[in-house]
């Protein structure tokens, strides 16, 4: 097995890992330690049951088509907002906007590691290192240790252009790893935007820091080549009445395992994740995995977890998501919901929703539910003349809306919607 | 318009047969009500017209304007001119009123070879008829049916109606649940719809919405049979006497 795996359990070499100043260089090491400590995931973990890391750990990437998009308008092509382009994980100057903004510091990683001394020091890998207990993501750390390129954002105030993280595929056989580092100041305010299906295989990690009163809003599509591959990390740290909501919307993929760790550490903080999943095993493999962890640290907090997943002709859905609360974190509004909607016996949808609990007065409720199209609905679209295909899609939007709601810009939430629905046409006619 | 036929209904999944011959037919330009005891057979016929899964039909046929019904498919039947105002009106939620009228009229226009209606005669069209049945702009905006009172409801399906101009209308006790003043509302509703080219089979308990809606012909069905017919008095002798008689005379 040793040549077959990407990185052993063994330490990655100072020579593999990519070249960078004295701060980086550290944290690499460091990660590369500490896989070496914790070794690859394999199908007897816990959480690695029902999603097999194989092909996300081997020596190289599965190659994956890359799809002819025809002309169609990319995504949040009419938002106003500051470009940063990659083509299979490398940073493509000529296609990005000048890495400048007011109220934000933007800058490649790349550059930020090159340097002996950055800001981003005290993230890179720490929220990460944070985020392997009581769980360990040795795909992240493997992550922290390899990543070619990211961005590291520092933003000082309310920014009003999203930051635009665009990911194209352009080669085959791809394997991308980046990595982005993300600080909000007090009060500080960042919409962040990733698109693309990035490369045949894409390792990413998001390390964001939400200090007192700031806001976060994350809105994610993960796109449409169908053979792609990619392993997400994304960890969070929400300050004193701080706001974090990430929404990805997932269609297409052979094989998508999102891993969301939040911990809440400040007072009256607020943290919503939530996701919309098309899967259509018609097309080729398809299998998504939603991961999450959310840690409440502090007082009168909030956590919401929407997943929705609709599934067909074999395409399967993970999820598994938990909510641990601390014995001080009183007062504590936890929600976490994972619904599928299987539209044929050939999909299927397996979840673990826990729940771990040490403070007496808290309110929290999780539900996941495996359903089929509610035929009553259905019968009722149909007697008003909507066709069988059409009623299908409009109940099938329907049951994707809550997750979709949690998208706080209405126009981005609207271009969502069409982009579902488009998706959905095309399958019709 | 609307012919029935002997018609004979089991459920799908048990041996239970629930219409027993059916016989009825109602012209165009006509209102035609059925009353009937409770468990008759008065819903399942509405069902079975309409399409919904779950009956097997074991002999007669049904057409409209000549074309076999109970072969087409829901949406088909639909688009062919036959609307159900639902005894129960379904909830939908996460799918808009307004959007969910106007998938629906695109799609029967479409069926039927003729354009769509653009998204701004579509709205001039829809406030009008909304305004007539005194349904807001917010009942339009939420999820189809959800939350709505037992009278909304009702209602909702008289706009639907409105919207949609199908030319055999089947009211399954559109009156119950509707305060005075919904009542007629509806019926206004319902008698503004009534011209030449379009019948109305409009089931009911009560004398009083054929106050409202004057009937040509009353129907009565019982056990899954329609077992008199008669003009508006047979309503009113339902309403004074209920059914025992009617019933006792079928019997002798
Ligand atoms: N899906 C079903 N499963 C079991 N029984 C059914 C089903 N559908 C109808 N029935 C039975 O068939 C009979 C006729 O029902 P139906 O709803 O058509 O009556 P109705 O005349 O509309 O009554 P009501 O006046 O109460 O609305 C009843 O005995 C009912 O219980
Ligand atoms: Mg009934």
């Amino acid at each position: 097995m040793s040549t077959a795996v990407k990185t052993q359990a063994a330490l990655i070499s100072a020579d593999a890992r990519p070249a960078s100043g004295a701060w980086a260089a550290d944290a690499r090491a460091d990660a590369a330690n500490r896989l070496a400590a914790m070794g690859l995931p394999t199908r007897r973990d816990e959480y690695w049951k029902w999603t097999r890391p194989d092909s996300l750990i081997s020596a190289s990437a599965d190659s994956a088509v890359v799809l002819d998009y025809e002309g169609e308008e990319p995504l949040f092509n009419d938002v106003d907002r500051l470009k940063v382009v990659f083509v299979d994980g490398v940073f493509d100057a000529d296609e990005s906007d000048a890495l400048e903004g007011e109220g934000l510091e933007i800058e490649r990683l790349a550059d930020a590691a090159a340097k002996d001394i950055h800001w981003a020091k005290d993230l890179y890998g720490v929220l990460e290192a944070r985020g392997q207990s009581p769980v360990v993501r040795p795909l992240a750390v493997h992550n922290t240790a390899m990543a070619t390129d990211g961005v590291v954002i520092r933003v000082t105030g309310a920014v009003s252009r999203p930051v635009s993280l665009i990911y194209r595929h352009e080669d085959a056989g791809s394997d991308a790893i980046l990595h982005s580092v993300i600080r909000l100041e007090e009060g500080a305010k960042l919409t962040l935007l990733e698109n693309g299906p990035a490369a045949a295989r894409f390792s990413n990690v998001l390390e964001v820091d939400i200090a007192k009163g700031a806001e976060f809003h994350h809105v994610r599509a993960q796109g449409r080549d169908h053979e792609r591959q990619a392993i997400t990390h994304m960890f969070s740290q929400v300050d004193e009445e701080a706001v974090f909501k990430s929404f990805t919307m997932t269609v297409n993929g052979k094989l998508t395992r999102n891993e969301c760790v939040i911990d809440i550490v400040g007072d009256n903080a607020v943290a919503h994740v939530a996701g919309a999943v098309l899967g259509d095993g018609a097309a080729g493999e398809f299998h998504h995995d939603d991961t999450v962890f959310v840690t409440h640290d502090a007082v009168a907090c909030e956590s919401r977890q929407v997943f929705k997943k609709v599934l067909k002709n074999g395409a399967k859905g993970v999820f598994q998501g938990k909510i641990l609360v601390k014995p001080d974190a009183q007062k504590t509004d936890g929600y976490q919901k994972s619904q599928s909607l299987l539209l044929d016996d050939d999909a299927s949808f397996q979840a673990k929703p826990e729940l771990e609990i040490y403070a007496d007065d808290v309110a929290c409720s999780h539900g996941s539910t495996s359903g089929a199209i509610d035929e009553e609905a259905l019968f009722y679209l149909r007697s008003r003349g909507v066709p069988t295909p059409i009623a299908t899609d409009l109940l099938v939007l329907a049951f994707l809306a809550d997750a979709i709601e949690e998208i706080e810009d209405e126009d981005i939430a609207a271009e969502v919607t069409e982009r579902l629905d488009a998706w959905l046409a095309r399958r019709r006619d | 318009m609307l012919k029935i036929n002997n018609l004979h209904v089991k459920l799908e999944e048990e041996d239970k047969q629930i219409l027993k011959g059916v016989d009825l037919e109602v012209p165009a330009g006509k209102v035609h009500a059925i009353m009937g005891p409770n468990g008759s057979g008065k819903s399942t016929l509405s069902y079975v017209l309409s399409g919904r899964d779950g009956y097997e039909v074991t002999a007669g046929d049904a057409t409209l304007d000549g074309e076999e019904l109970l072969d087409m498919e829901p949406e088909e039947r639909a688009a062919a001119g036959l609307f159900l105002a639902f005894q129960y009106p379904v909830e939908i939620p996460g799918v808009g009123n307004m959007t969910f009228l106007r998938t629906a009229v695109n799609a029967q226009r479409k069926a039927r070879g003729e354009e769509e209606m653009s998204a701004a005669d579509f709205l001039k069209f829809i406030r009008a008829k909304a305004k007539d049945l005194k349904i807001d702009a917010d009942m339009l905006k939420r999820p189809v049916n959800v939350g709505f009172s037992g009278g909304e409801k009702k209602r909702n399906e008289i706009l639907q109606m409105a919207m949609l101009e199908p030319k055999m209308c089947i009211l399954d006790e559109t009156d119950s649940g509707l305060d005075v003043d919904a009542m007629k509302l509806v019926s206004e509703g319902v008698n503004a719809l009534r011209d030449e080219g379009r019948a109305f089979l409009v089931i009911t308990h009560y004398q009083r919405l054929l106050d409202h809606i004057k009937p040509d012909v009353v129907h009565i069905m019982a056990a899954g049979r329609i077992v008199k017919s008669g003009g508006p008095e047979l309503a009113l002798e339902v309403e004074n006497n209920g059914y025992a008689d009617i019933l006792a005379e079928i019997d002798a």
